[in-house]
């Protein structure tokens, strides 16, 4: 068995007429956790999307565990995301369902398990993420930083081999934005999964994470471990660490000149 | 001048294909919805739940209005027969009005109006929210896992549904005719029994109620699940639900009356 979970060659994505990803070449092995970073628009999203079989790719391959995506049919794609979590960016819980239910709910939908060993492994998936006693609390009644802790334990029901987080730090206060990045560590590490993370939250992740990949406009811009990306000189990924407002990526959209927009002769 | 009217005629066409395709779309999507069936039969807690969404919660207003209903038809009905000496009858019109065409047409515009349009809500929130895709990720079909337990669960509530509007209804024509007005108890009951036949007015009236049941429900949750996962789209969506399942009701409520009743 190869080491590398996920290997993308060459990959391109083209929406309608527009070319959202082009040549991308990227390698997960197991139990590394790497992050897709880039700017909004970058098309980082579109490649989670594409990891999960949410998307095809117009060409190019991307193997997942060795089984290339872009062959697989329905039946084959959805026995194989039975290995797989995704966590969503607002944590996506069903919201007619209490937070026990929405832990259950791959359990009760592809297991036959008594309903005993039901509970006791959705206890367990929430002391992981330690909700154990919120387990009778809805969706609706959870803090943002709450329901995506409950996401993470319902994507882990099934031990996924695989886990795609989409902005897994947006909007968290300091406190849960620390809770939900050391979880993604912990539980990669003890459950020996993979983690993919998209984000442009760069202080946190690059704490958490093995290697880092940025996006630019459709291609891999840079990539290398955190110690490179905080010591690296490229102008693009600079300007992405230390947010500074002017740089490869413009303040201003393209537009014509300002004096003439304001009407003052040149 | 050649090209605004080059224009607008292509502005035309345009929209009819739209239009056309999107009820390829949607004919589709009934197809996958009928496909799906079987798991939620051999999982009929879900549908049992979504009769009780669709179906209970829609009671009071389906019962009150009903109630209502019958009580005009009482009265209009008694004002007019009264010119012609035969007040009897009142049970007969109160009776067939409503199991051909008023208990089954106005309880399924409520019911569009009540149900369907919070399955078009609801999906559309569950599809903005990510919930749908969220599913689809956990190799769980939503098809099969949220649309087609909510499309059963409605169909099976509508007839009963319309049943209900009718009883209320002659209930109300009972109160104002003959307990209110004072028609002849004894007639208003028996010329009633004596005109209503099974086959040709009830079963006809259950079958236009499940025909309904099906094209709101199927408009409904198909303007959810193709609505734009935005605060606007599905606001929108849930407005069409309730254009389109109004107009296919009276649409097809013409369409089958001539089928049924062709003054025979």
């Amino acid at each position: 068995m190869s080491d590398n979970f996920i290997e993308i060659r060459d990959l391109s994505f083209t929406y309608g007429q527009r070319m959202v990803l082009k040549g991308i070449n990227l390698t997960a092995h197991r139990g590394q956790v790497i992050a897709i970073m880039g700017n909004s628009g970058c098309g980082k999203t579109t490649l989670l999307r594409l990891m999960g079989g949410a998307l095809k790719p117009s060409s190019g391959n991307l193997l997942v565990d060795g089984i290339d995506m872009g062959l697989l049919d329905q039946d084959g794609l959805y026995q194989l995301r039975r290995r797989m979590g995704m966590l969503f960016q607002f944590g996506a819980l069903f919201t007619d369902m209490s937070v026990f239910e929405n832990v259950a709910f791959q359990l009760r939908e592809h297991t036959d398990l008594p309903e005993e060993m039901i509970r006791d492994l959705v206890f367990m998936k929430l002391n992981a993420v330690g909700l154990r006693g919120a387990h009778d609390l809805m969706p609706s009644e959870l803090s943002g930083g709450m329901a995506r802790r409950v996401a993470l334990a319902r994507s882990i029901a099934l031990d996924p081999m695989l886990i795609l987080y989409d902005e897994p730090f947006a909007g968290l206060d300091p406190i849960s934005l620390g809770v939900t990045g050391n979880l993604i560590r912990r539980l990669t590490d003890t459950l020996g999964m993979t983690s993919i993370v998209v984000t442009h939250d760069v202080q946190e992740s690059l704490k958490m994470v093995d290697y880092v990949y940025f996006v630019s406009e459709g291609v891999i811009e840079a990539q290398g471990t955190p110690a490179e990306i905080k010591a690296s000189h490229l102008p693009y990924v600079h300007q992405f660490v230390h947010g500074e407002e002017n740089g490869p990526v413009p303040f201003h959209y393209p537009a014509s000149s300002y004096a003439e927009d304001l009407g003052l002769p040149a | 001048m050649m090209d605004t009217l080059l224009e607008s005629v292509r502005g035309i066409g345009r929209r009819t294909v739209d239009r056309v395709w999107r009820m390829g779309v949607a004919a589709h999507f009934f197809l996958l919805v009928l496909l799906h069936s079987g798991t939620s039969f051999r999982r009929f807690h879900l549908i049992v739940r979504e009769i009780f969404t669709a179906g209970v919660l829609s009671l009071i207003i389906i019962l009150v209005s009903g109630l209502f209903v019958g009580m005009v038809l009482g009265l209009q009905g008694y004002e007019t027969l009264q010119t012609y000496g035969s007040e009897e009858a009142l049970g007969v019109l109160v009776s067939l009005s409503l199991v051909r065409e008023l208990g089954p047409v106005v309880a399924a515009l409520l019911f569009a109006s009540r149900a369907g349009s919070a399955i078009t809500a609801e999906i559309g929130l569950m599809k903005a929210t990510e919930q749908i895709a969220a599913m689809e990720m956990m190799a769980v079909d939503p098809i099969a896992r949220v649309i087609a337990p909510r499309f059963w669960g409605a169909v099976i509530s509508m007839p009963l549904l319309a049943a209900l509007f009718s009883a209320m209804g002659v209930l109300g024509g009972y109160l104002v005719g003959v307990v209110l007005i004072g028609v002849d108890e004894g007639s208003f009951w028996s010329q009633m029994q004596a005109a209503v036949d099974f086959k040709e007015d009830i079963l006809n009236g259950v079958i236009k109620s499940v025909v309904f049941g099906i094209a709101v429900t199927i408009i409904a949750l198909f303007e959810g699940y193709d609505a734009p996962p935005t605060a606007e789209g599905v606001s929108r969506a849930t407005t069409r639900t309730v254009v389109t399942s109004s107009l296919a009701i009276l649409g097809l409520d013409f369409v089958l009356t001539a089928f049924m009743f062709r003054g025979v």
